[in-house]
C-alpha cells in the first residue's frame, strides 16, 4: 500500500494552506488528494474581490487569492492529486481513493488532515410547500453556472436566505441582467457579512426583508412565482402577510453544512452544533493522528480564517508525524490520555468555540480561540474565564452570528491555574 | 397506411404500461407505449411508499387481493432477471393502543384467506428486540416477512428497457386526445401523431378515466380520485432508524403514517391521504408536511426530521369501489382498461403486467415469439454502493470513467450517466437521470452535480446547455437567450 506522512483530504484554501504550512514545518513527505480537477476548491467560482485583505493586505478575487496557494504548493513541490476523490477513510488512517487514471487506490498515513469544506442546504431541508420545478438553485450552484459555465439560470430571482453566498450571488444576478425582487431573511438579523449586505444589496436597491420567508413555490415545469410571508417571533408565517412575487427562479442562500461523511466513518466526534469535529488546541480531532481545519470544522466567514486556522492544523500534523517517528524509536512520550486538558465551555450567547479542548503542555504560547454568538449582541464584553479567574475581557461594539469572532488564550495562564478544569467563553454586559 | 398499424398501444408508461408492455413484448406483436411525460415513471409510480406489500390488506376476493400476492412473489423473481433493486426487509403494523388489538388479528385472518405466507402477531419484547426505535406506545404487531421495499424507478425503467429490448416502441411528449373507431381498428391521437391499433390498453393513471371515458357508453363512466399523499424523505444517516417497513394499524384517531427504509438507505415517511379535484397538483402544502410530521412519532420513536432532505406529494389513482379495473371495455372491443391502479399498485405491477397481456393476446389471437427471440433478462445500472473496492477497482480498468465520481452524495460516476443517456429508453433530463441512476437524489440534491450533468449531457447527445431540462419541456433549467 502506498505509504505518506501526511494526506490531506481536499485542495480548497484549507487543504492548500495546510499542507504548505506542514511542509514548512519540515514535513516534506505531504499528498493532498482533491476531487475536482484543478486546485482552488470553491473560490474557482467566487470571482467577486474581497479576499485576502488581512493576509495579504490587498483586496484579491477567489481566483486570485487562491492563485496565491496553489503557486505557493508547487514551488515547494507539494503532490497534488486532482480529479481524486476519497471514498473511505478508517480510524487506522487509510484513505481509499477513487480517480479515473488510478482506480480505487489505498493510501496509509501517518495524518491526516480533514479539508473537505462544506455544502450549502438544499431546499429539501427547509421544507417548502409546493411544486418542485426547475428553476430552484442553490446560491452556489447558480454562481457556478454563472461564473464558470457562463450560463445564465434565471432573469426575475427571488433569494431566501442571506447567507454571504446570496448576497453576491443577488449583486451577481444583477451585473448579469437578472432582477432580483428581493432577499427574504427568516431571522431578524443577516446570516452573513454586513459588508456584504452594504455592497450587493443597499448599493443595488435590493430590499433585504428580515423576518420573511418563502411559504408556496408556483410552477409545475418552471417556477412561476414565490409567496413569500413575515414571521412572527416563533419563525412562524403570518397569515395575511403574504405577497406574491413572479418570478423565474428562486435561489437558496440557508446554510452552509460541514461535509463531514468521511470523518463520521473514521469514526471521528462530531459537534452537534457546528456539524464538523470537536478538536482540541492543535485542530487534533477525537481520533489520534486525524486533524481539521477550514469549512469542514466550522463554517468561516473569511477565507483569510480558513488559512490561518489550515495551517495551524498543517503545523500540528507535521509536528505529530515528527513526534510519531521518535517515539517509535524511543517509546516515551504518552498518548492525549494521560495529560491534563481543559474543556473550552461556550455560555452566555456564545453558540461555539473551536478548539472544544485545550492541553497546556502542548499548547503553543498563544491559542486562538473562535467562536460564533447566537444573536445579535450591542456594547457586550467577550469574557474568558480560566476556572475562576477572567483572563479576558474586552467589550465588543457589535456581534452578530454572521460574523466569526475570536479571542486569545496564553498558556502562561492555563499553567498558572492549577487546579482549573474548564475555560468559559462567555458575553458580558459589563 | 399499414406501416402505422400496431397491434396493441399502450396508453402510459408508467409501472403498470411498462410492466403490460414487457409482457406483451413476449409475444409475436407489435407494441407502442405512448406517454404523455418525457421520460417513463412520471406520475403515480415516481411518487409513492416504494413499498412491496405483503397482500394483507385487500378485501379477500378482489383483484387488489389477488394482485397483490402474486406480484408480491413475482417482484423478487422479476428482480433477479431485470436486476433492479428490491429488498424483502418484512413488515410490521404496528398495534399502538390495547383496544384496537383485535385489528391485528383481522389483519392476519384476512392475509391468510389473501394466501399470505409466514404471516404471525408478535409481542411486545420480541417487536422491540427487531425494530429498537418502535414507540414505547407499541404493544404487538402483525409480522409479515414477505413484505419488502423496491425502487419504483428501477423497476419501471427495467421493464421498459426489457420491452424495448424485444422490440416495443416507446413514445415520450405524446399527451392522448383522441381515440376514435376505424372499422375494426382504434385511432390513437397522442401528440401529433394518429396511431393505428388493433387493441388498446388504457394505463393512463390518474388519467385513466378520460381515456375510458372516451370510448365507454354514458352509462359505463369511470371516475378516477387523485388522492394525494406527502412524504419526507430523510437522508441515508437517517436510513437504519427502522430495520422493516413500519405501518400502523388504523385507531380511532386515523391511519398514522408508514417509516421505512428505502433501497437507496434513506428513511422514507408518509404519506397523508387527501382527495383532490386537480390531477396535476403534486404540490407538497404546509399541513400536509406538518401532518406527516406529526404522525411520524406515533409508532416510530426520534424520528430524525432534521435529517430530511427532501418532501414531495404524489397522487394514487383512486376510485371509489377500491379495486383495480382490469378488463375489456363494455362496448369497445379490444379497447382494455388498467385502471384504478392505486396501493398496492406499484406490489402487483408484475401480476398487472401478465394478467392483461393475457387479456390482450386472448382478444387479438397472439402467438408468442419463436423460441429464442424473447430475451428475458436485462443487465441492471452499476450501483457503486453495492461493490466492494476490488470489484470497483476491476470496472475501472475497464472504464476509467467508472473512476471519476459526478454524485458525490449518491456516489454515481461518469460511467453510469453515460449509460442511462445512452440506453433505450433514453435519460434526456436531470430527473430522468436521477430515476435510473441515483444521481442528484442524495443529501445535496444535485447542488454540486447537476451542472457536471449538463456538461455529460452537452458531450453525449449534443444538447445545447439551454436546452437541458428538469424532467421534460417547459423545466429548462437556464435562460434561453443568454446574457442581457
Amino acid at each position: 500500500m502506498e505509504s505518506r506522512d501526511i494526506v490531506i483530504i481536499g485542495g480548497g484554501p484549507a487543504g492548500l494552506a495546510a499542507a504548505i504550512a506542514a511542509h514548512e514545518a519540515g514535513c516534506t513527505d505531504v499528498l493532498v488528494l482533491e476531487r475536482d480537477v484543478q486546485l482552488g476548491g470553491i473560490l474557482n467560482q467566487c470571482i467577486h474581490n474581497g479576499f485576502g485583505l488581512h493576509t495579504f493586505k490587498e483586496e484579491l478575487t477567489g481566483p486570485e487569492y487562491a492563485a496565491r496557494y496553489v503557486d505557493r504548493a508547487r514551488e515547494l513541490g507539494i503532490e497534488c492529486r486532482l480529479g481524486t476523490m476519497v471514498v473511505e477513510l478508517t480510524p487506522e488512517h487509510v484513505v481509499w481513493t477513487v480517480s479515473p487514471d488510478r482506480g480505487v487506490h489505498a493510501i496509509s498515513a501517518k495524518a491526516v488532515i480533514l479539508a473537505m469544506g462544506c455544502r450549502e442546504r438544499p431546499r429539501g431541508a427547509l421544507n417548502i410547500p409546493g411544486f418542485r420545478p426547475a428553476g430552484i438553485f442553490s446560491a452556489g450552484t447558480a454562481q457556478r453556472l454563472v461564473n464558470i459555465e457562463g450560463e445564465m439560470p434565471g432573469r426575475e430571482v427571488v433569494i431566501l436566505g442571506s447567507g454571504d453566498i446570496g448576497l453576491i450571488m443577488a449583486r451577481r444576478m444583477t451585473l448579469e441582467g437578472a432582477h432580483v425582487a428581493c432577499v427574504a431573511e427568516l431571522m431578524p438579523y443577516s446570516g452573513g457579512l454586513k459588508r456584504n449586505i452594504v455592497q450587493c444589496l443597499d448599493d443595488y436597491g435590493i430590499p433585504l426583508l428580515l423576518s420573511h420567508t418563502v411559504t408556496r413555490v408556483e410552477g409545475i415545469n418552471r417556477v412561476e412565482a414565490v409567496w413569500v410571508a413575515e414571521v412572527d417571533e416563533s419563525l412562524r408565517p403570518i397569515a395575511g402577510t403574504e405577497v406574491r412575487y413572479p418570478c423565474d427562479t428562486l435561489l437558496l442562500s440557508v446554510g452552509l453544512l460541514p461535509e463531514n461523511e468521511l470523518s463520521r466513518d473514521a469514526g471521528v466526534e462530531l459537534s452537534p452544533v457546528t456539524r464538523g469535529p470537536v478538536v482540541d488546541d492543535a485542530l487534533q480531532t477525537s481520533v489520534e493522528g486525524v486533524f481539521a481545519c477550514g469549512n469542514v470544522l466550522h463554517v468561516h466567514d473569511l477565507v483569510d480564517y480558513v488559512s490561518q486556522e489550515a495551517a495551524a492544523a498543517g503545523r500540528a500534523a507535521a509536528r505529530y508525524v515528527a513526534n510519531s517517528s521518535s517515539e517509535a524509536e524511543s517509546q516515551t512520550e504518552g498518548t492525549r490520555e494521560d495529560e491534563r486538558c481543559l474543556s473550552v465551555v461556550a455560555e452566555g450567547g456564545v453558540r461555539y468555540t473551536v478548539p472544544s479542548t485545550v492541553y497546556p503542555a502542548r499548547m503553543d504560547e498563544k491559542l486562538l480561540v473562535r467562536f460564533r454568538v447566537d444573536n445579535v449582541y450591542r456594547d457586550r464584553f467577550v469574557s474568558v474565564y480560566v476556572g475562576n479567574k477572567r483572563v479576558w475581557h474586552r467589550k465588543r461594539r457589535v456581534m452578530a452570528p454572521g460574523e466569526m469572532e475570536d479571542v486569545s488564550l496564553k498558556r502562561a495562564d492555563l499553567e498558572a491555574a492549577v487546579g482549573a478544569t474548564t475555560i468559559r467563553v462567555t458575553l458580558e454586559e459589563e | 397506411m399499414t406501416d402505422n398499424l400496431y397491434d396493441v398501444v399502450v396508453i402510459g408508461a408508467g409501472v403498470s404500461g411498462c410492466a403490460i408492455a414487457r409482457e406483451l413484448s413476449r409475444l409475436d406483436a407489435r407494441v407502442c407505449v405512448v406517454e404523455r411525460e418525457e421520460d417513463v415513471c412520471c406520475g403515480t409510480s415516481k411518487a409513492n411508499s416504494a413499498i412491496v406489500h405483503a397482500g394483507f390488506d385487500a378485501q379477500p376476493g378482489t383483484l387488489m387481493a389477488r394482485l397483490n400476492v402474486e406480484g408480491n412473489r413475482l417482484m423478487y423473481e422479476w428482480a433477479t432477471e431485470l436486476e433492479f433493486a428490491v429488498m424483502q426487509v418484512g413488515s410490521l403494523v404496528v398495534c399502538v393502543s390495547e383496544d384496537t388489538r383485535a385489528g391485528l388479528d383481522v389483519l392476519l385472518e384476512r392475509g391468510k384467506e389473501n394466501g399470505v405466507p409466514d404471516l404471525r402477531i408478535i409481542e411486545r419484547d420480541e417487536l422491540r428486540e427487531m425494530e429498537p426505535n418502535i414507540s414505547d406506545d407499541a404493544v404487538a404487531a402483525l409480522w409479515a416477512p414477505t413484505g419488502g421495499i423496491v425502487d419504483p424507478f428501477g423497476l419501471t425503467v427495467a421493464l421498459a428497457e426489457n420491452a424495448a429490448a424485444n422490440g416495443v416502441e416507446f413514445c415520450f411528449n405524446a399527451p392522448v386526445s383522441e381515440i376514435e373507431r376505424d372499422g375494426d381498428i382504434w385511432v390513437v391521437t397522442a401528440g401529433e401523431r394518429h396511431l393505428r391499433a388493433r387493441a388498446v390498453v388504457n394505463a393512463a393513471g390518474v388519467y385513466a378515466d378520460e381515456m375510458h371515458n372516451l370510448v365507454a357508453t354514458p352509462d359505463d363512466q369511470l371516475r378516477i380520485i387523485p388522492r394525494k399523499g406527502e412524504y419526507f424523505l430523510l437522508d441515508t444517516t437517517a436510513g437504519p432508524h427502522v430495520r422493516h417497513t413500519v405501518f400502523m394499524l388504523p385507531t380511532k384517531m386515523g391511519k398514522g403514517v408508514l417509516v421505512s427504509p428505502t433501497v437507496h438507505g434513506n428513511l422514507i415517511v408518509g404519506p397523508t391521504a387527501t382527495d383532490v379535484d386537480d390531477k396535476e397538483s403534486t404540490d407538497t402544502t404546509a399541513e400536509g408536511l406538518a401532518e406527516v410530521a406529526t404522525k411520524s412519532s406515533l409508532t416510530v420513536r426520534d424520528v430524525p426530521l432534521r435529517e430530511v432532505i427532501t418532501s414531495f406529494a404524489g397522487l394514487r389513482a383512486h376510485q371509489e369501489a377500491h379495486d383495480f379495473v382490469i378488463g375489456e371495455v363494455s362496448g369497445a372491443p379490444r379497447f382494455f382498461d388498467c385502471a384504478a391502479i392505486e396501493s398496492p399498485g406499484l406490489t402487483s405491477a408484475p401480476a398487472i403486467g401478465v394478467m392483461v397481456a393475457g387479456l390482450v393476446r386472448e382478444g387479438l389471437d397472439l402467438e408468442e415469439k419463436p423460441a429464442g427471440e424473447f430475451e428475458p433478462t436485462r443487465k441492471g445500472y452499476v450501483n457503486l454502493m453495492a461493490l466492494s473496492f476490488d470489484e470497483w477497482s476491476e470496472l475501472c480498468e475497464k472504464d476509467a470513467a467508472y473512476g471519476h465520481i459526478v454524485c458525490r452524495c449518491c456516489r454515481v460516476s461518469e460511467a453510469q450517466i453515460v449509460d442511462a443517456i445512452h440506453r433505450v429508453p433514453s435519460a434526456r433530463s436531470l430527473d430522468a437521470v436521477k430515476r435510473r441512476v441515483g444521481a442528484t437524489m442524495g443529501r445535496c440534491q444535485g447542488g454540486f452535480c447537476s451542472p457536471k450533468i449538463m456538461e455529460l449531457f452537452v458531450r453525449e447527445s449534443g444538447m445545447r446547455p439551454e436546452e437541458i431540462t428538469k424532467r421534460g419541456p417547459g423545466s429548462q433549467i437556464l435562460i434561453e437567450e443568454g446574457r442581457a
